[in-house]
């Protein structure tokens, strides 16, 4: 699933201007970033309520392709600022956290135990 | 707790990977100072991109990446200050983080899986899950900690390629 899709399904909100026409192959849902770290593949999408600078720079150390904020909460202006200088792009939605990754789920992206690591 | 403060060799490879620094693809030294947030994570970020550009396969860089960012962020959050160590040789990658500060009173209880002394504060950052160790020893092929009450803490992660 494309991130544009992504989008469209969760109703989210692109938080900076960033590219949306790459595929996405599975996704974790967390709010402990020891649990991101150990959780998510690279390519993956993080879903969060956690909407710190550190959750920008956990999703770095394991190249994740896109977090999405659920719950409608808004990250602050600085962390927008590092995740754009990181180039990772940031989703908000107003949907809470079971619902976004069902929806998800429905759609095909797999949680991220369930996909091998896929090599870049 | 006794078996963590014994090993001797660990307490000198640090002095060790100093003297033979010539063996070494790359080392890189940072400073990390406690309760600094704005900044934590900027080591790894840049001990990260310092192994891609070296060519260092994906795999690897996942786990040294994860290693370094638990340890970064375990000074930040708990010590006063500290030094991040990376010595890229051959044939592994170590880390060596050394800290001043209050210690761990029981490594092996620290060691376990959701264990945690964190503070609510650092809960609510997403933090002290009690699985910042853990993932450590996870991604390393050696793994050893040392810890003086009231001192600090060393921590030694070597991955193998």
């Amino acid at each position: 699933m494309k991130l544009k899709e992504i989008m469209e399904v969760l109703k989210a909100e692109e938080l900076w201007d960033f590219p949306t026409d790459f595929k996405v192959y599975s996704a974790g849902a967390a709010d402990l970033m020891s649990d991101v770290l150990m959780l998510a593949k690279e390519n993956s999408l993080l879903l969060t309520g956690l909407t710190n600078t550190q959750v920008v720079r956990t999703a770095e150390m394991i190249d994740i392709s896109a977090i999405v904020f659920v719950r409608g909460k808004r990250p602050e202006s600085e962390v927008i600022e590092l995740a754009e200088k990181l180039d990772i792009p940031l989703l908000l939605t107003e949907l809470p956290m079971y619902e976004a990754c069902g929806i998800l789920y429905k759609h095909g992206i797999k949680g991220s135990s369930q996909v091998e690591i896929l090599q870049k | 707790m006794k078996s963590y403060k014994s090993d001797k060799k660990y307490l000198y490879a640090d002095r060790k990977d100093k003297n033979h620094k010539g063996k070494f693809l790359m080392s890189m030294r940072f400073d990390i100072s406690g309760g600094n947030l704005d900044s934590a994570g900027e080591a790894s970020s840049t001990i990260k991109s310092k192994l891609k550009q070296l060519g260092i396969g994906y795999s690897i860089i996942r786990r040294v990446a994860i290693a370094s960012y638990e340890t970064e962020m375990n000074i930040v959050l708990h010590a006063n200050r500290g030094t991040l160590s990376v010595y890229v040789a051959e044939d592994h990658i170590k880390i060596i983080a050394v800290d001043e500060g209050p210690g761990i009173p029981n490594v092996e209880l620290a060691m376990q899986e959701g264990y945690s002394t964190a503070t609510e504060q650092i809960r609510e950052m997403g933090f002290g899950a009690g699985m910042g160790l853990p993932n450590m020893k996870k991604c390393s092929d050696q793994f050893e900690i040392h810890s003086d009450i009231g001192k600090g803490t060393k921590v030694m992660i070597v991955i193998f390629f």
